[in-house]
């Protein structure tokens, strides 16, 4: 083999090397996108901080609350009101139930997520269950808090936001990845 | 050189250990580093997954003839889908290309064999590995993967035991392809005949080159994400559960960063086949061979910049929908600049239709047809529609058969004589075109109505009022499939001599040919151009494409 095909080889392999590094560094691409234009309806899981804003009570938006618990538990997981209607830069707070129906303990922790995506980074929560794994004993229920504001700089066509919680089970995300395979 | 027999060349220049004939028997073939050799060796392993691939196909329209379950269950059918789509495009077209750019690059650029010629060995004989990985699992408890060949989580995730099996087969295959590409890009870049300038080059090297880098740069950000779903299933990562703070939505970004430019690495060499099929049945040069080249190269560019066009009904800011529609309209643009060239270059030719060209021409008109329905397809608003629907499944099924595999076909046709010294048989030729031409209508065309009415794919069962688009289409797969065998019979003739089969062919098979393919005999001796040809101006795409080229009576 020439130098110059021994040379442009070695260039390929670097490229190769290159693209399967650059296929990794995509997430925490992903992530930052993510975090700075709420791609995806992403929230952030810490606590905003609740500096008092002018309310804005020319605009009424609708929240909806969406429960979802992942992979088919049978565990009881709903918001109390369904929906409410809020101001932009009014603080509400809300309450969600769960009910472990199994008979043994488990720890679950909720992942939020809010559509339209442009509203994602205008919900500040102040306080939320999602911030923390959640414990739940056999069979115990509880009504966990979330404190939230929509700042008012929501972009004016928004009427109607909806926050989905989904419920996973924290063990179960350690060992499994993923539910196990239904059986058919 | 040029009264080398293909079975015995023991010659004078025994001065290089590489210059002996074939070895006889199975080692050949286990332990070839020639070109030639492994081009073969590559087509056959190729149509052998076609079959397989097309055999999965059959369970799927069988299933699909009528509604209701009648056949299979659904996790079955499921598997069907996956695996059929898996093994046509990674067991089936990539190595076909693989298997062409083996044998015709080097003869084409005028060299003797690729740069790396054992890693080209082992390029290919990873893929027997890979691919009876990825079939063994339909024998495992669990099945195959059933999760779709895109791979999405956490579907994928719930994959049985088949699933780190998938994993590992598409990273051989992954590294095979990048092997193969890396040989092919570094042959090109380094070992072209004195006077073979870049842009001289005939256009399936050109398209090859193009490929290779496509190849290159896309293939292991495959073999990442495949890694992370590994992880993300027995090593606790949460690249992308969302249980663990991860998110499923961007694999669906890193796959199809790879997945659409992989669309190109699919289609690409047929346009180099087709460029290269058309001028030789028209007895005219190419026309406009250096924009044919940039049209290339800009598509290959902007195939990395439309990824989510696969991805409108996921979600996506507005501005990145808008963005996204336009960059994939403007694929159209390069894309309607070859399909010009292709007619411009039959304009005023003096036309024969012998099987490469019918199939070519097909290429031109129903690849055409598959880019119509990807325009209708890029319209982020219309494809809330159509995503996931049958039309999606036409659309593809159209740039992939009759685009890529009827290029496969015609390459095979037009080259054939040249690798095996017989000529086919030119009446079958043609019934294989003609029945291949209709069947494939008659299965993809219903399909677009079938979609835009709702159908959905992937599903084993359908409304009642979808039941005549699908009766074609099965009737039309079958027709299609048992057609297939006329051609693997009359190319195996040609192989193995049967039915008396013509020899003694002229160098320059086909008489408005060019290149220096076409210097050689036919059959191609085992070693070709062991010393660089002189390139004569006869033999280069670009050369005769000059103004008094275009007067076709004094080419050929
Ligand atoms: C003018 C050129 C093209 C345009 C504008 C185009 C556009 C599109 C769009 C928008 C989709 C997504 C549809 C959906 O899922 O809703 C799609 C899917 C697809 N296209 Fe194309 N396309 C073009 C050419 C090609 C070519 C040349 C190939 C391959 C040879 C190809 C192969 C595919 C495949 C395999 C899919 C479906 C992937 C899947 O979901 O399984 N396309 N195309
Ligand atoms: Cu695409």
């Amino acid at each position: 083999m020439n130098t110059g095909a021994r040379r442009s080889t070695f260039k390929f392999v670097l490229v190769v090397a290159g693209m399967f590094g650059f296929g990794f560094a995509l997430v925490p691409m992903y992530n930052a996108l993510c975090d700075a234009i709420g791609l995806n309806g992403k929230v952030k899981m810490q606590a905003a901080v609740a500096e008092p804003v002018q309310v804005d009570t020319s605009r009424t938006v609708t929240v909806q609350f969406v429960t979802t618990v992942n992979g088919g538990k049978p565990w009881q997981f709903r918001a109390e009101e369904t929906s409410v209607k809020v101001h932009p830069g009014e603080m509400r707070a809300v309450k969600f139930y769960a009910r472990n129906t199994e008979n043994r303990d488990l720890v679950a922790q909720a992942v939020p997520n809010v559509a339209p995506m442009e509203a994602a980074k205008h919900m500040r929560k102040t306080d939320c269950f999602c911030f923390n794994q959640q414990p739940f004993a056999a069979g115990e229920e509880k009504h966990m808090p979330v404190v939230f504001m929509l700042d008012p700089a929501l972009p004016k066509d928004v009427d109607t936001v909806t926050l989905s919680y989904t419920f996973f089970e924290v063990e179960q995300v350690a060992h499994q990845g993923a539910p196990a395979q239904p059986k058919i | 050189m040029a009264h080398h027999d293909h079975a015995h060349d023991d010659h004078a220049h025994d001065h290089d250990h590489e210059h002996h004939g074939p070895e006889k028997g199975i080692m050949r073939w286990i332990k070839t580093t020639n070109h030639k050799d492994l081009g073969t060796l590559y087509l056959f392993f190729a149509f052998t997954m076609f079959f397989i691939g097309g055999l999965m196909s059959l369970v799927i329209r069988a299933e699909l003839f009528h509604p209701g379950l009648q056949f299979v269950d659904p996790e079955f059918f499921n598997q069907m889908t996956t695996m059929h789509a898996l093994v046509m495009i990674f067991g089936g077209v990539m190595p076909a290309w693989v298997g062409l750019a083996n044998w015709m690059v080097p003869m084409m650029i005028g060299c003797s064999d690729l740069a790396l010629p054992r890693i080209n060995n082992w390029g290919f004989w990873i893929l027997p590995f890979a691919f009876t990985m990825l079939l063994g699992t339909l024998f495992m408890e669990g099945g195959s993967p059933a999760g779709g060949w895109t791979m999405y989580p956490p579907l994928v995730l719930q994959t049985g035991n088949a699933f780190p099996f998938l994993i590992f087969a598409v990273h051989l295959m992954g590294i095979s392809s990048i092997t193969g590409a890396i040989n092919v890009a570094v042959t090109i870049l380094n070992m072209r005949a004195p006077g073979m300038s870049l842009l001289k080059m005939p256009l399936f090297v050109w398209t090859w080159l193009i490929t290779a880098y496509l190849l290159i740069a896309v293939m292991p950000v495959l073999a990442g994400a495949v890694t992370m779903l590994l992880t993300d299933k027995y090593f606790l990562t949460s690249f992308f559960t969302a249980a663990g703070g991860g998110d499923p939505v961007m694999f669906q970004h890193i796959f199809w960063f790879f997945g659409h430019p992989e669309v190109y690495i699919l289609i690409l060499p047929a346009f180099g086949i087709v460029s290269t099929i058309i001028p030789t049945f028209a007895r005219k040069a190419l026309f406009g061979y250096d924009s044919m080249v940039y049209a290339v190269a800009s598509i290959a560019f902007l195939s990395f910049i439309v990824w989510a066009h696969h991805m409108f009904t996921v979600g996506m800011p507005l501005a990145g929908e808008l963005f996204f529609m336009f960059a994939t309209m403007l694929i159209a643009v390069p894309t309607g600049v070859k399909v010009f060239n292709w007619v411009a270059t039959m304009w005023k030719g003096s036309m024969t239709f012998e099987s490469p060209m019918l199939f070519a021409l097909a290429f031109v008109f129903l690849f055409t047809i598959g880019g119509f329905s990807g325009l209708m397809l890029a319209i982020t608003p219309v494809d809330f529609q159509y995503h996931d629907t049958y039309f999606v499944v036409a659309h593809f099924h159209y740039v992939l058969v009759p685009g890529a595999v009827f290029a496969i076909l015609a390459g095979v046709y037009y080259w054939i004589p040249k690798w095996t010294g017989r000529m086919y048989s030119e009446k079958w030729g043609k019934i294989h075109f003609w029945l291949s031409a209709i069947f494939i209508n008659i299965t993809f065309f219903p399909q677009h109505f079938a979609g835009l009415a709702g159908m959905q794919r992937r599903v084993p069962d359908y409304a009642v009022q979808f039941v005549d688009w699908n009766v074609w289409s099965t009737i039309g797969a079958f027709g299609f499939f048992l057609a297939q065998f006329i051609f693997i019979i009359n190319m195996l003739a040609c192989c193995y001599g049967w039915f008396g089969r013509k020899q003694g062919l002229p160098d320059r098979v086909w008489e408005g040919a060019h290149g220096l393919e076409w210097t050689v005999p036919s059959p191609a001796p085992y070693h070709t151009f062991e010393e660089p040809p002189v390139v004569s101006d006869n033999e280069l795409t670009a050369a005769h494409d000059s103004v008094d080229a275009l007067d076709h009576h004094k080419l050929s």
